[in-house]
């Protein structure tokens, strides 16, 4: 059975293998005898990766995080963490003679005096800003194709504090630079701060080394930028790998693909190559948006002055959404035995992000206690297959959406000639009532898209090819699909609604469990009641039987050229005519 | 003038290519031949023409501007009050200037934002509109290019000059302008217009008179020399090359990310549709080697 | 266990189950049984000497052209000026477009020039690999939980509490240093008020009765009679630019940047008759120039957006507009109080100098903050 692969195999790698065999035997001899790496190797080497182009996602994260890491040690080399004044006298003219940091005074040096400094600063930039969309579009992948079910709910949780930790290490780089747009950050990070009920003043205090702005903040985020987080970003990318090479890869079910398997590619040499080339490919467009698009022009911005600020302050798209929040939030504050609470600041920009991490923390350990499934799943599901988690995920996106729309509200005004006030109410209300459309409208769709399969499997596929009967009436001829796309239609498992009545224990005294059984119940039953099941063999049976009933009755055709097979697009029409005879 | 500031200033250590030398050469000799044609009449005049001009303005404005300025331009107002054309007694020549010059006046329609648009006057008729409000009360009159040219500093006094302006830039109008002047949004739909390619003559009647919803930044304000500064630091931006490639329209972060999301994930997720795509098959079946 | 699937032997599914692999038997509700891995088909660079050739010709010359790249890169790094003798192609900066250009060429067509590679030429066999329960077997977590229960038992921890309950007293306390020693990390709020008891803390700032009100980047001092109705400027207290005496600051560094994050202000003269004046504020004012904190108190932005007309000031980070004619009340958007005023006259030389310092903090909100917005207690906080 293997011999075939590994002569293909060889084929490819043999002439080099054998021009140097002792040599190269050697070489693997001394390490295996310190490293034991045959046996290490022996599992891996051939290790089966499914292919599909969204299993990619997670990857581009993992590159351009290599792009970060190559970039930002390139940047270290002249950048200077220090808040120290100095006047600057580089090379860009509009700014000479100007008292700011030497950290921003670093980077315009990096920007104008380094050859490939500005080129390396746009492309660290642009990486950040993959590294956190591919988190979220990898981790938008994962959920809606079920693949954060069991065993692999820890990495879900990883891959979360990935997202929460590349944030964070997004933010304290772009408060760096110590230009104007940085410097309103910082200063508006410290009125997040302050607002923290009882304690935030003194970690405002703590934070800055004293009053907003001192001089200690660009040091310490600069430690916590280059050496806390990127370390803990490190393990933590090492631990999801870990894990996801001991779970192996998820698949999409089809045709020789269960639970028990994985088909694919092995990891040498294709998936290897494959692997490998996206990181040049990463890598490049990195540095291809470095070279040609312009990000954060430190010195148009200028130093921060504490009495500047210019039209268009935003944050990274990343931190967008609270600053969306924080900009639709009516200004509530209450005074209370003669303190201040700043709810219009405290609850958007510190409880919302909380409560929504902890949410997208929690989401698997939410579904599991609904729907009971303690099962290992290794195949994944179509969204459509899952109506209520995605109308869950698109509910989430689209409250995203609208809080990130809110954050841009300025650029949408002037862009699209609207009224920020207008957007203001508008997102006000939409941010409540949009997610519960949005979960509404793609549940059903969901189920419509499920009934759509039901039809294909039960009576085939739609031709678009009309027949007369004799009798005159019309009909549309259908055709049943393919062996292998049906099962993949019916390759999913048959769900069950939690009932709490059911469980009985053995005198027929309903368990205990109560209210909190009822809840399960009625969340399971939302979850899955309106959902459609494949059907059973009989079921199947049945429907075909139906179909050749039918089949008969337009069974004149039958045989003939134009029965409807030659141009439903799944087969060759080479050498056959439209109506000539046999 | 910007053409000559450039071989003489600052800006010629700048290397260029040798086609941008002839644009700016193009650009300078168009720029100073439409500036001869908006300013020599008005410095080749006597009082006689004087008179003439205020005469002839009087007559555009009744046709043209009185319907909301009203007959002698003391304003408008409807009968519950509101404001339809504010009052033009003592505003001077140069709001004239900005506003008819731009093509913000006449408006098709009364508003907050009087945007800019094709003139609907010739040059000389906006000469003759300013002579005519400038004659109803004393006003800031329009500046004249020496106002707002560095000519006559040494290098290193319009260096300096620029580094002061871009200060003031971003102290004073950023806020609303944008660090770029692309310009940036105002209560209720309004908007803080771009600066880019406004010829320098506006930016300091703007400055001067605050049209619409603009503050003004009057000479006890903004001195004249700091509005020349303001002014040489915009033509020195628009001058200076895109260091850092396409400059995204200068929004800040919105537009990149933008980018991010559809240039860079847009382009990554392609790719890894390609790397996952099935490739070509054959009909053919491999003789078994 | 690695299997691979026969590509020659049809691959139907039962045939497949007899070769080992795992199908599972078809339990009665399941409609269709899995068919089993389809036969494999040839890529006509397999069969195809001519067209696996040209493929093999392909990928070599994008790996070529990536070469090419990487000298065009050299090339440019030592060709192309940047600072003082910027060269730019057609507008743009010249080292870093073509820098970024060949590097991601290079890289590109490299990456391309791989995948191609594995596309075209690589074996494309789909293998089979058997996937193990993540849990671990029952044998091995027997032997586990008794080597655990073994180690355990040898310590004796269960059996002396009083060991076991200290240890963990002594390990916990081990967090106190932890959070004493990032004690240091800043004074706190009343320290810092202490520390500097004429403008430090979140209370005061450097304004003091009789300083004058000075602009902004050039730092000349104003008369009321400069300004026109209409005239925005931005303004600072006179301290933070140097004195005529001596050429310098009185405070500078660290000092200056707190001062100035706290008493930056913002002059605006208005038409007197549209000033609402607030109660016990009608002296604040000369003239109707009226003179505002520009610390946007929802959380700090500098804020000068006016609109002229309006007296509507706007603070371009999150929307809050405040209304300079009336107190500086919010009138939208997330902020929560009005703009701290501060009562402005003239001095003897006709320059327009602060009454005191602000009566309320600028700045955003915080707990120990005891005043509340006027248009909630009326005068209480005037």
């Amino acid at each position: 059975m293997s011999i075939d692969t590994s002569k293909v195999a060889t084929t490819t790698s043999g002439a080099a293998a054998t021009a140097k065999p002792n040599r190269a035997g050697a070489v693997a001899n001394w390490a295996d005898e310190r490293l034991g790496l045959g046996t290490l190797a022996k599992k891996n080497l051939r290790k089966v990766f499914p292919d599909h182009w969204s299993f990619m996602l997670g990857e581009i994260a993992l590159w351009s995080f290599v792009v970060l890491l190559l970039s930002g040690v390139f940047l270290t080399l002249w950048y200077v963490p220090s808040m120290g004044e100095v006047h600057y006298e580089g090379s860009y003219n509009q700014l000479r003679g100007i008292a700011m940091s030497e950290a921003l005074a670093s980077t315009l040096h990096i920007s104008f005096d380094v050859r490939g400094g500005l080129l390396m600063r746009q492309m660290h930039h642009w990486a950040a800003m993959l590294f956190i969309a591919s988190m979220m579009i990898h981790l938008l992948r994962v959920y809606f194709t079920g693949a954060f079910r069991k065993p692999r709910e820890l990495n879900w949780v990883i891959g979360s504090l990935l997202l929460l930790l590349g944030t964070l290490e997004g933010f304290t780089g772009y408060s760096l630079p110590d230009d104007l747009l940085s410097g309103t950050g910082i200063r508006a990070a410290d009125g997040f701060m302050k607002s923290i009920p009882v304690v935030g003043t003194y970690l405002s205090f703590f934070l800055f080394g004293g009053e907003f702005p001192g001089e200690s903040i660009i040091p310490r985020l600069y430690t916590i930028h280059v050496l806390l987080i990127p370390g803990l970003l490190l393990a933590l990318i090492a631990a999801h790998m870990l894990l996801l090479v001991y779970h192996k890869h998820t698949q999409w079910p089809g045709p020789g693909r269960t639970e028990e398997n994985v088909v694919g590619f092995p990891m040498l040499p294709v998936y290897a190559a494959k692997a490998g080339g996206f990181f040049f490919i990463v890598f490049g467009v990195c540095a291809m948006m470095g070279g040609l698009l312009t990000i954060n022009p430190v010195w148009k911005y200028g130093p921060y002055d504490p009495t500047k600020v210019t039209a268009g302050s935003q944050p990274d798209w990343y931190m967008g959404w609270p600053d969306g929040a924080l900009r639709i939030m009516p200004g509530i504050e209450s005074h209370i035995f003669g303190y201040t609470i700043a709810w219009n600041v405290f609850l958007p920009i510190i409880v919302l992000p909380g409560l929504m991490f902890t949410i997208l923390l929690m989401l698997p350990f939410i579904e599991s206690w609904i729907t009971g499934d303690k099962r290992d799943h290794h195949l994944l599901e179509r969204p459509r297959n899952a109506p209520t988690r995605t109308a869950i995920m698109v509910a989430l996106m689209t409250f995203y959406g609208l809080m990130w729309a809110a954050g841009g509200n300025d650029i949408i005004a002037i862009k699209l000639n609207l009224s920020i006030n207008q957007i203001s109410y508008f997102m006000r209300v939409a941010v409540f009532v949009g997610p519960l459309l949005a979960f509404f409208i793609t549940r059903r769709w969901c189920i419509s898209l499920q009934r759509h399969d039901e039809q294909k499997l039960l009576h085939g596929y739609e031709t678009g090819i009309i027949m007369r009967s004799p009798e005159g009436g019309y009909s549309e001829r259908h055709l049943p699909i393919s062996e292998s796309a049906a099962y993949t239609l019916t390759a999913r498992s048959r769900e069950e609604v939690y009932d709490p009545e059911a469980q009985t224990d053995a005198n027929g005294v309903p368990a205990p469990g109560g209210r909190l059984a009822k809840l399960r119940g009625r969340l399971s039953t939302l979850w899955y009641a309106d959902n459609v099941q494949k059907p059973t063999a009989a079921e199947l049976e049945e429907a075909h039987h139906h179909a050749e009933h039918e089949h008969q009755l337009q069974g004149a055709m039958e045989g003939r050229s134009a029965d409807g097979h030659q141009f439903d697009g799944h087969h060759a029409v080479e050498g056959e005519t439209l109506r000539g005879d046999h | 003038m910007r053409f000559l500031n450039r071989s003489a200033g600052r800006l010629s250590r700048h290397r260029r290519g040798r086609l941008a030398g002839l644009m700016m050469l193009v650009v300078g000799l168009l720029l100073t031949g439409s500036m001869y044609a908006a300013f020599a009449p008005a410095q080749a005049e006597s009082t006689d023409t004087q008179a003439a001009d205020v005469e002839a303005g009087r007559e555009l404005f009744l046709i043209g501007c009185a319907f909301c300025h009203g007959q002698n331009g003391e304003g408008q107002y409807t009968v519950n009050g509101d404001q339809i054309g504010p009052s033009l007694v003592g505003v001077g020549a140069a709001a004239v200037d900005f506003q008819v010059g731009t093509g913000r006046m006449p408006m098709a329609q009364p508003g907050q934002q009087a945007p800019r648009k094709p003139e609907s006057y010739s040059d000389e008729e906006t000469a003759q509109l300013a002579a005519y409000v400038a004659s109803l009360a004393p006003g800031p009159g329009i500046p004249d290019e020496s106002d707002y040219s560095l000519e006559g500093l040494t290098a290193e006094e319009q260096e300096a000059a620029i580094v002061r302006g871009g200060q003031i830039f971003l102290t004073n109008c950023t806020a609303c302008h944008n660090f770029e002047g692309a310009g940036g949004a105002m209560p209720r739909g309004g908007y803080a217009p771009t600066l880019r390619g406004v010829e320098p003559k506006y930016i300091y009647e703007a400055m001067l008179t605050g049209p619409q919803a603009m503050d003004s930044f009057s000479n006890g304000n903004i001195t004249p020399d700091e509005k020349r500064d303001v002014i040489a630091y915009l033509g020195s931006l628009e001058e200076s090359p895109q260091y850092g490639g396409f400059g995204l329209g200068g929004l800040g972060p919105v537009a990149e990310g933008l980018f991010a999301w559809v240039v860079g994930i847009g382009a990554l997720v392609g790719f890894a549709i390609w790397i996952a795509a099935h490739t070509t098959r054959s009909s053919k079946k491999k003789v078994s080697a | 266990m690695t299997t691979t699937h026969d590509s020659q032997g049809g691959g139907a599914g039962l045939e497949q189950s007899s070769d080992g692999h795992h199908l599972p038997a078809l339990p009665p509700e399941e409609p269709l049984a899995n068919p089993g891995l389809p036969e494999h088909t040839w890529r006509p660079t397999d069969v195809d000497p001519k067209a696996e050739k040209r493929a093999e010709r392909q990928v070599a010359v994008l790996f070529g052209l990536s070469a090419v790249c990487t000298v065009l890169f050299v090339v440019g790094y030592i060709a192309l000026g940047i600072g003082d003798n910027h060269d730019t192609v057609l507008n743009y900066g010249a080292s870093t477009v073509v820098l970024g250009t060949t590097l991601g060429g290079a890289l590109l067509l490299i990456g391309i020039g791989i995948i191609q590679w594995a596309r075209k030429l690589m074996a494309d066999h789909e293998m089979v690999e058997m996937r193990h329960p993540a849990r671990s077997s029952d044998e091995d977590r027997e032997v586990t939980l008794k080597a655990l229960n073994d180690g355990l038992e040898e310590s004796g921890i269960a059996r002396r509490p009083l060991v076991r309950n200290s240890l963990l007293g002594a390990v916990g306390l081990l967090g106190a240093p932890a959070i004493v020693l990032l004690r240091d990390l800043g004074p706190t709020p009343s320290q810092a008020a202490a520390a500097d008891p004429e403008s430090g803390g979140l209370e005061r700032t450097i304004w003091a009765p009789g300083m004058r009100i000075v602009r902004d980047v050039v730092g000349t001092p104003i008369r009321a009679s400069d300004l026109e109705i209409g005239d925005l400027v931005n303004a600072e207290p006179e301290a933070i630019f140097p004195t005529e005496e001596n050429g310098y600051p009185e405070i500078e560094g660290v000092e200056l940047n707190v001062a100035k994050s706290k008493a930056a202000v913002i002059l605006l003269r208005m038409d007197p008759d549209e000033i609402i004046p607030g109660e016990g504020r009608d002296n604040w004012t000369v003239d109707g120039i009226t003179c505002y904190s520009k610390i946007c108190t929802h959380v700090g932005c500098p804020i000068s957006l006016n609109e002229r007309t309006t007296h509507h000031l706007l603070c371009p980070c999150h929307q809050s507009t405040f209304d300079l004619a009336d107190s500086g009340r919010v009138i939208f958007g997330p902020a929560a109080r009005h703009l701290p005023q501060l009562p402005i006259m003239v001095d003897d030389e006709g320059y327009l100098v602060a009454q005191s310092d602000f009566t309320e903090p600028v700045g955003p909100s915080y707990w120990e903050r005891s005043h509340e917005d006027i248009g909630d207690q009326g005068e209480a906080d005037l």
